[in-house]
Formats: C-alpha cells, sequence, structure tokens
C-alpha cells in the first residue's frame, strides 16, 4: 500500500503545518487550495488518503466528498475532513456523505496522525 | 197622549234593545262565524248615519222654507257613491293598508307621521262637529218639547232637558263606544245598533209618508196636485247655493270623522263598496221619498207658525196617530242616537289617540311601558273626551240660543270639515303634496271658515256686529260676509268659495315650495299607489288558510320541526282538534314574538301583517326592518373589521416569526462563520506551537519561520476580534463619533500613506488635488478608516498588471462623492451584491482579513450621515462614498 496523502486546505498556514507533519512522519504529502477543481484533482492523483476542508472557496469540502463518493473506486477511499465551523450539523450531514473520520480544528498534531495512521491501516486490512 | 215619563220609558227601552243587538253582534263576531254581521247589507245600513236627526227632521222643514234645495244634501253622497266609487276603495284599501284608526290618523299618516297634523285635523273636526252635535241636541229636545206642550202644560224647561239629552247622549255613547278597547278600532256590536237603527228610521219616515200620502191625501194623484200647487214645487233654483251644497254634501260624506268611521275604519271587505255604491243611494232616495209631500201637507195642515223642521212629529200627532208619531219620534231618536255615539266614537279616538295620549305618554315616559295601565288610561281619556264633546256640543246650542233653522247649523258644519278635503284627495292622487302644504291648506281653510261661517253664524255676540258690518279695524274689504269687496253673496257660498279656493291654493303652493321628508316621500307612494303595493280585496277574517300560510312562514323562520310543534302547541292550548290553531289575536301575538326572536321584532310584525292583516307593509314596518338589517349589517360589518383585523394581525405575527427564524438562522451563520475565523488562525499557533515543542531537529530559519505564523496569526484573531467588536458596537448604535471639521484631502492623504506605507505591491494611486479642497464635518479618523479599507482592497484584490486606484472627489447635489476607481476586473457581478455582508471575500487566496471589512467600512458611513455602496458599470472595481458636507448635520 501507498502513503501518498492528498491534502485539500486554503489556509496555507495550516497546510503547511500538516505536510510538515506528515512528511516527518513518512507519507507523501501532496497539497491543493482551490475546491472547484478538487475532485478531479483527487481522480487524477489517486491518493491513499485525502484530508479535506470543509470551507473552500470555489466549492465545499461536502459537496467535493458527495462528488467522490459517487464515483467508482472512490466509495472506500479515506476520507479525513476538517472544519473549523464547530457545528454538530456538519458531522451529521458529512457522516452521511461518507466521511471516513471527521476532525474540528484546532486539533492537536498527535490527534491528525493518528487518525491518518487508523484509517490507512483500516484501508490496507480491507 | 203620552206622557214624558212614558216618552223617557220608551226611550229607554229603545236604548236597551239597542244594547242588547250590540252585545250579541260583539259576541257573535268574537265567535267568528257570523257571516251576516259582514254583510254588505249590514255595511250600506250603518252608512246611514250620514241621515242624522238633521235629514230626519230638517229635510222636511228645509223643504218647507227653500223647496227643493234640500236634495242637494242627498245629491251629493250619491254622487260620491255612484261617480267616485273607486276613490271611496282607495280610501278603504289605503285606510286598511295603514291602519288607520281616524280620518285625523290618515291624514297624519299621509304626511310623514306628523302629529301636528294629526291635532290640526282633530282641531277642526271638533269644532267643525260641535255645531253638529247641537243640532242633534236641539231635534230630540225639540221633539221632547212638542209632546212635553201637547201633555202637561206649563213648567217644561228648555235649557235642562237639553242638558239631560246632552248628558243622557254622553252616558249612551260612552257605553257604547268605550265598552272595551279593540285593537283594529272595530265596532261589530256599534255598527249593528247603527244598521238597526237605519232601519227604524227608515221605516218611521216611510210610515209617516204612507200616512201622508194616503192617510190625509187621499193617494198619490191628490198628493201630486196639491204639491204643484204649493210654492214648494216651483222650480226656483239658485244655481250658486246648489252646486255649493251639492259639493259640501259630498265632501262631509268623505271627511266627516263618523262616516270615514263607518266607511273605512268599520269596513270588513272593500267589496262591500260594490253593493254599497247602488244600496245606500237606494236608501237615500228611499228616505227622501217623502219629504215634500210631507212638508207639503204639513203646511197646509198645520197652524201658521208652527215650526216646519217638526212636520214629520207633528202632523201625525195633530191627526191623533200618536203611534205613528210615537214611532216618528223614536226614528228621530234613532237618527240624533246613532250619530252622536258614532261621531263622538271616532271625535274621541281623535282626541284621545293624538291629543290626550301623546301628552300622557310624555308625562308619563318612565312608566309608560306598563301595558294594562296604558288600556286603562286609554279607555279614560276617551270617555272624558266623549264628555267633552257632549258638553262642547251643548255650551254651543246654549250660545247660539237654539234658535237657528237646523239646516243652516248642517251646513256650517259641513263647510267646516270640507276642508280636509284637499289634503285627503291629494294625498291620495299626488305624491307631491307634502305636510306642509296639508298643514297651510288646513289652516288657511279653517281659518277662513271660522271668521266667514262659524262665528258669525254663533250669537251671544262672539262676532261683534260692527265687525259684521263695516269689517275689522274698519277694513271694509274684510268684512266677514263679503270678503275682498265680492258683495251680495249667500254667506254660504261666499264662504265655501273663499275657504276652499285658498285652502287648495295654500295646500298647491306649500307642497310646491317644500320638500318632502323621506318618511313623507315613502308614505305618500304608498297612498298613491296602494293598490300596487297591496294584495287584492279578499276577507279581512281569519281563516284556516291563512294558519297554513303561517305554518309556512314560520317554518321557513323557526324551521320545520320547531314551526310544527309550536303550531300543535298553541292548538291543544286552543282546544282545537288537528295541528293548526285558529289565527286568534293571543296566537299571533306569540307567534310573532317567536319569530321576532329570529328576524328582529319589526320584520316579525311585518310578516304576519303581511298574511293576516292581508295588508301591505306599512312604511313604518318597512322603515323597522331597515333598522334592523342596518343593524345587523353593522354588527356584521364589525364583525368582518375584526376579523381582517384579526387576519392582519395573524399576517404580522408569521412575518415576525418568519424574521425571527431568519434572524436566528442568521445569528447561527454568524456564529458558525466566527467560529469558523476565530479557529483557523487557532489551528494554525496549536499546530505550530506544538511543532515547536515536539520537534527537537529543528533547524532555526524554520524555527523562526514557524514562529513568525504564530505571530501573525496571532495578530490575525486580534484583528478579528478588533472588528468584530467594532461592528457590533457600530451595530448597536453605541459608537461615539467624534464629529469635527476637517478638509477632505488631509483625510485621504492620512489614508493613502498608512496602505502604501511600508506595503510591498505596486499599486499607484491617482488623485486631483484641486477638487479634494473641500472642508467636512464628520468623525475624520473613522472616515479615515473607510478610506484606509478602500485603499487596502484595492490594494489586496486588483488583478490588473499595473494597479492603478483613481481617487476623485465631486459635489453632487449638496453631499460630496467620493470615488475609488481601480483598473482592475472588478467585484464579480453575482457578488456585487453581497459584497458588504458581513465575511464576504472574494478570494479566499488573497484574504488578508476575516471579510468584515466592507460592512464596516459601510456601518461607519451610514452613522456619519453618507453611505457607501458599490458602483456598477465602471470598468475596475468601483466604490463610491458619499458624505454630507460642512455644516449639515449629519444624520445620527
Amino acid at each position: 500500500m501507498g502513503r501518498h496523502v492528498l491534502l485539500i486546505e486554503d489556509e496555507a498556514n495550516i497546510a503547511e503545518a500538516i505536510r510538515f507533519l506528515l512528511t516527518r512522519d513518512g507519507w507523501q504529502v501532496d497539497t491543493h487550495a482551490d475546491g472547484s477543481d478538487a475532485v478531479e484533482v483527487v481522480c487524477a492523483a489517486k491518493p491513499d488518503l485525502v484530508i479535506l476542508d470543509m470551507m473552500l472557496p470555489g466549492k465545499s469540502g461536502m459537496d467535493i466528498l458527495r462528488e467522490l463518493r459517487a464515483i467508482d473506486g472512490l466509495h472506500d477511499l479515506p476520507v479525513l475532513m476538517l472544519t473549523a465551523r464547530g457545528q454538530s450539523r456538519d458531522r451529521d450531514m458529512a457522516e452521511k456523505a461518507g466521511v471516513s473520520r471527521f476532525m474540528t480544528k484546532p486539533f492537536s498534531n498527535i490527534e491528525v496522525l493518528t487518525a491518518v495512521r487508523d484509517l490507512l491501516a483500516q484501508a490496507s486490512r480491507t | 197622549m203620552p206622557t214624558l215619563n212614558l216618552m223617557v220609558l220608551v226611550c229607554l227601552a229603545y236604548v236597551a234593545l239597542l244594547f242588547i243587538v250590540a252585545f250579541a253582534a260583539d259576541r257573535l263576531a268574537a265567535t267568528g262565524r257570523s257571516t251576516w254581521l259582514r254583510s254588505p247589507l249590514i255595511y250600506t245600513l250603518s252608512l246611514s248615519i250620514y241621515c242624522t236627526a238633521w235629514t230626519f227632521y230638517g229635510a222636511v222643514g228645509y223643504a218647507a222654507r227653500s223647496g227643493l234645495e234640500y236634495v242637494t244634501i242627498y245629491l251629493g253622497p250619491t254622487l260620491v257613491m255612484v261617480g267616485w266609487w273607486w276613490g271611496l276603495r282607495k280610501l278603504v284599501r289605503v285606510g286598511r293598508s295603514q291602519r288607520v284608526t281616524s280620518i285625523a290618523d290618515l291624514i297624519s299618516s299621509r304626511y310623514g307621521k306628523s302629529n301636528l297634523l294629526a291635532i290640526c285635523v282633530t282641531v277642526l273636526a271638533v269644532v267643525g262637529i260641535t255645531p253638529y252635535i247641537a243640532l242633534q241636541l236641539q231635534s230630540i229636545t225639540l221633539s221632547f218639547s212638542i209632546f212635553f206642550e201637547e201633555g202637561t202644560a206649563g213648567g217644561y224647561n228648555d235649557a235642562s232637558v237639553v242638558f239631560w239629552v246632552a248628558a243622557g247622549l254622553a252616558v249612551f255613547a260612552i257605553l257604547f263606544g268605550t265598552r272595551n278597547l279593540d285593537a283594529n278600532e272595530r265596532h261589530h256590536g256599534v255598527v249593528t245598533a247603527i244598521a238597526l237603527e237605519a232601519v227604524v228610521k227608515l221605516i218611521a219616515l216611510l210610515g209617516v209618508g204612507i200616512f201622508v200620502v194616503w192617510g190625509l191625501s187621499g193617494g198619490v194623484s191628490e198628493t201630486m196636485a196639491r204639491i204643484d200647487a204649493s210654492p214648494i214645487g216651483q222650480w226656483q233654483m239658485n244655481g250658486s247655493r246648489w252646486a255649493t251644497i251639492t259639493f259640501l254634501a259630498m265632501a262631509a260624506f268623505v271627511c266627516l270623522p263618523r262616516m270615514f268611521q263607518v266607511m273605512v275604519v268599520e269596513n270588513d271587505d272593500e267589496r262591500h263598496l260594490r253593493t254599497a255604491s247602488w244600496a245606500f243611494p237606494t236608501y237615500l232616495l228611499l228616505i227622501s221619498l217623502f219629504v215634500v209631500p210631507i212638508a207639503v201637507v204639513g203646511l197646509e195642515v198645520m197652524p201658521k207658525g208652527s215650526n216646519p223642521d217638526m212636520f214629520v212629529l207633528t202632523v201625525p200627532l195633530s191627526q191623533g196617530q200618536e203611534a205613528l208619531a210615537m214611532l216618528s219620534f223614536l226614528g228621530g231618536f234613532s237618527s240624533a242616537t246613532s250619530m252622536v255615539i258614532v261621531a263622538a266614537m271616532a271625535l274621541s279616538t281623535m282626541v284621545s289617540n293624538h291629543v290626550v295620549m301623546p301628552i300622557w305618554l310624555s308625562s308619563q315616559s318612565d312608566r309608560a311601558s306598563v301595558s294594562g295601565d296604558v288600556r286603562h288610561v286609554i279607555l279614560l281619556s276617551r270617555r272624558v273626551s266623549i264628555a267633552a264633546i257632549m258638553a262642547l256640543g251643548y255650551f254651543y246650542f246654549r250660545l247660539s240660543g237654539g234658535g237657528a233653522a237646523l239646516a243652516s247649523i248642517g251646513l256650517i258644519s259641513f263647510a267646516g270639515i270640507a276642508q280636509i278635503l284637499p289634503a285627503l284627495v291629494g294625498g291620495l292622487y299626488w305624491r307631491g303634496a307634502t305636510r306642509s302644504g296639508a298643514l297651510a291648506g288646513l289652516t288657511v281653510g279653517f281659518g277662513l271658515w271660522l271668521y266667514t261661517l262659524l262665528l258669525p253664524g254663533l250669537g251671544g255676540g262672539l262676532m261683534p256686529d260692527w265687525v259684521l258690518q263695516d269689517g275689522p279695524f274698519g277694513l271694509s274689504w274684510l268684512r266677514p260676509h263679503a270678503l275682498f269687496g265680492i258683495e251680495g253673496l249667500d254667506p254660504i257660498v261666499h264662504s265655501v268659495v273663499w275657504s276652499m279656493s285658498l285652502n287648495v291654493a295654500a295646500f298647491c303652493a306649500a307642497s310646491l315650495l317644500s320638500f318632502p321628508s323621506p318618511l313623507e316621500r315613502l308614505q305618500g307612494a304608498q297612498f298613491v299607489n296602494v293598490f300596487d303595493h297591496s294584495s287584492g280585496p279578499r276577507g279581512w277574517t281569519g281563516s284556516v288558510a291563512q294558519s297554513e300560510d303561517l305554518m309556512i312562514m314560520s317554518q321557513r323562520i323557526l324551521g320545520a320541526r320547531e314551526a310544527q310543534e309550536l303550531f300543535q302547541r298553541e292548538a291543544a292550548l286552543q282546544g282545537g282538534r288537528g295541528h293548526l290553531p285558529e289565527p286568534t289575536p293571543l296566537f299571533l301575538e306569540r307567534l310573532e314574538r317567536e319569530l321576532g326572536g329570529s328576524v328582529g321584532a319589526a320584520a316579525a310584525h311585518a310578516m304576519i301583517g303581511q298574511i293576516v292583516g292581508g295588508s301591505s307593509v306599512s312604511v313604518e314596518d318597512l322603515l323597522a326592518v331597515a333598522d334592523e338589517s342596518a343593524q345587523l349589517m353593522e354588527y356584521s360589518g364589525q364583525l368582518e373589521v375584526k376579523s381582517t383585523e384579526l387576519a392582519r394581525t395573524a399576517k404580522k405575527l408569521r412575518e415576525a416569526n418568519e424574521k425571527l427564524t431568519q434572524i436566528s438562522l442568521q445569528k447561527d451563520d454568524f456564529l458558525s462563520q466566527i467560529s469558523h475565523e476565530l479557529r483557523t488562525p487557532m489551528t494554525s499557533i496549536r499546530a505550530f506551537s506544538e511543532i515547536l515543542r515536539d520537534t527537537d531537529e529543528l533547524s532555526m530559519p524554520e524555527q523562526n519561520r514557524y514562529a513568525t505564523i504564530i505571530h501573525d496569526e496571532a495578530l490575525r484573531l486580534t484583528r478579528l476580534l478588533n472588528d468584530l467588536l467594532d461592528l457590533s458596537v457600530m451595530e448597536n448604535g453605541q459608537v461615539t463619533l467624534n464629529m469635527r471639521d476637517g478638509s477632505l484631502s488631509d483625510v485621504l492623504d492620512r489614508a493613502v500613506s498608512a496602505v502604501l506605507a511600508g506595503a510591498e505591491g505596486s499599486l499607484v494611486v491617482r488623485r486631483r488635488r484641486g477638487s479634494e479642497e473641500v472642508q467636512v464635518r464628520s468623525d475624520l479618523d473613522r472616515l479615515a478608516q473607510v478610506f484606509i479599507n478602500l485603499i487596502a482592497n484595492a490594494q489586496k484584490y486588483c488583478d490588473a498588471p499595473q494597479p492603478e486606484l483613481t481617487i476623485s472627489v465631486h459635489d453632487v447635489g449638496g453631499q460630496v462623492v467620493v470615488d475609488f476607481i481601480d483598473n482592475g476586473s472588478g467585484v464579480p457581478e453575482q457578488a456585487q451584491s453581497t459584497v458588504f455582508e458581513k465575511f464576504f471575500r472574494v478570494n479566499a487566496e488573497k484574504a488578508g482579513g476575516a471579510g468584515l471589512g466592507l460592512a464596516i467600512s459601510r456601518e461607519i458611513m451610514l452613522r456619519l450621515g453618507g453611505d457607501l455602496i458599490y458602483q456598477q458599470g465602471q470598468s475596475g472595481g468601483a466604490f463610491r462614498v458619499t458624505l454630507p458636507l460642512a455644516g449639515q448635520e449629519a444624520a445620527l
């Protein structure tokens, strides 16, 4: 199994922090900051895991997730969703849309690392 | 020779007989089974009260004095009956449909229920009839005196006899006319008694006539020869008197209160008029048949100087025919009593209804609703009225000295009563006739009649001789018998011509000049078009058919089952078989109450009246119904208003609720936006501070960079919080503005240098200094904050290769306008409407702030009395700031 993570996040600083963390943990991290073409980017990059911010310019993370889940072969793609809007409604919606893990900002670094590791471990087992 | 005692006894016995007849007739009428009581024959006979003692005794005297002129008295009614039966039919129909109780009531009813008019007619009638009643007193007294003089000599006191006759007649009239109070003012008993009296007087006169023709003269041809020989047979016609008296007789036949009573008020069925139109003239013909023979023979047989008025009595008496004389006496007595009874009844109804009761009611306004009491009072007032009217007659008799011939007293009376005619006929046929017209005509006619006929005719010095001779104040043209210099006319003709013509003239003129009230107009239409408004001729009596009609109507109003139950209950109460009760007054009253509960009292009354009365709905009823419906409509209108109010309130509440929901949603949205804006920098800060803490092998540049990020993000948080507080304060209106005068160019200088100083980027700001020299009164720091925000936005978002911002100042309509236009692509069209929303950002990549800048700027400008808008149609991003000039107070 690969260790390729695609990080879709418009906040440059946050993207840099997560990239730093995951790179140090041995993952290959690509970043993308725009929502509008995110689905195409995912399809093209074929990552092992996607970290998706909820509030993106162009298209919301929720819409991107729904579109991804509708694509053949991407049903089981692990998606870790991050949001700064602390609303439980968002969590419910995301779970309905088929999110693998939902995480509220701000998070501790170890939480992100653990989540990524867990998700990839689950993916490799199935 | 009968003694006085015997005479009195015979009179009392006769009166007792009349009582028994009246009582029996009333009983019969109450059971409702007596069809003969309501026959046209009884009606016709009752009309014969036209023939009073004047006719009975006076006609012979009249003939003896003036020849054939007496015929005019019979000619008038005959002409009316034959030639104007359709007018009488209209009168009867109107009287029935308007439920009138007297001629005063009819006139008042026609002219808008004016009680003033009713009083007027009542006074006129009382004054006019008083001589007539005196006439009856005189004739009875005379007839008594005949017997008395023949019987016992001496001790005869004329005045005291008159008094006792008057008192007796008063008691008689009271007993007859006010025994009970009939709601519809119909007296079957009295009418029947009068019919009997009519027969008695006809038989008496015919008896005397037959005796004279066959007993004294020896046959028809001999009688004719005697007539030819006598001066009575000469045709000495005074044309003007003939025409005048015929006219007076016609008018009196219609207008006399007692004639109105029997003809209209007591009428059971207007079809009776058809019979009466030939039967009554026949009666008149029969009663006048032997007048001339009696007069001629009387003049021959009786000694010179004997009163020709008493020939009917004295001729048989002189021939020793005591039984015939007695019959003749009873005939005269009948004529007098029937006239007095009906006249007193009619007059007392008028006096009581239009004079006494209004006064009594107004003085008893609190307790007037006690119904039992009122009945008692009405009866009492009628009795007193009858007594008063008889007293008036008595005093007139004393005053006039009792010397005048019967016929001339009667004519004075007729002329007075005839004054009602214009108002009556005008009211029936002319819709334009008004209350003022009727009042004017009556007053003028009445006044002239008083002045030219009644007062001069009265003895006793009521009108001094010099007035008659020279006119009042020496004005000869005002002489009562020669008004306006017209002399040589017979006093009756003179008076009638003047009073009637001026009466008609005043009536027409005042009617044309005045405007009728709505009620008058409606009543006028009801009277003139009575045949359109009321149902056709049918009996007024109750019948099962009416009960069925009532049932059908009640079912519509109360519902089928309720109505049936009510009718069955009532039928059981009446003790009858079957489901339909008799339409007795009691039942109708209850039914009216029952219906009134559903449709209102006035409507119920009108409906029942329509069916039972067979009468048309009166205007009063209609007005009452209209009143009730108006109230209902008003009530439903109020309900409607209330329900619209409720609907409006509900709508407001709904809108408020929607607004609240929206606000709540906006608040949630706002909170989650703030949450996002706060959490985002905190995420970076936390992540990098953990990296710094947990990672040992970080290089110095890395440590530096991450610390800088933490620092910047912390600043961003601070800025965000400041902006939020700013906005919150601004939106709540709690901001304190520091208003100062200052130069616009200074503020712009400060703003431009604040943005451009130390910032990377290549934005070029172009300004036109000349136009910027404007003094403004504003919070200059806040204004600078707005300008800084706009310039910084241009710096951040202008996407031209060589970004330029042009700042230009204009004066537009007394306001300073500052335009900020850059050469970039501007705000996308779909975002232009939301550009001032909180947390709006065109492009997240370049976002330095939280998207609150424009929202705050706009809020500031509104507070400063200006505005901030995005200008469409410019090449690039274009914002326009508007602010008031110095000297104009900011609208805070």
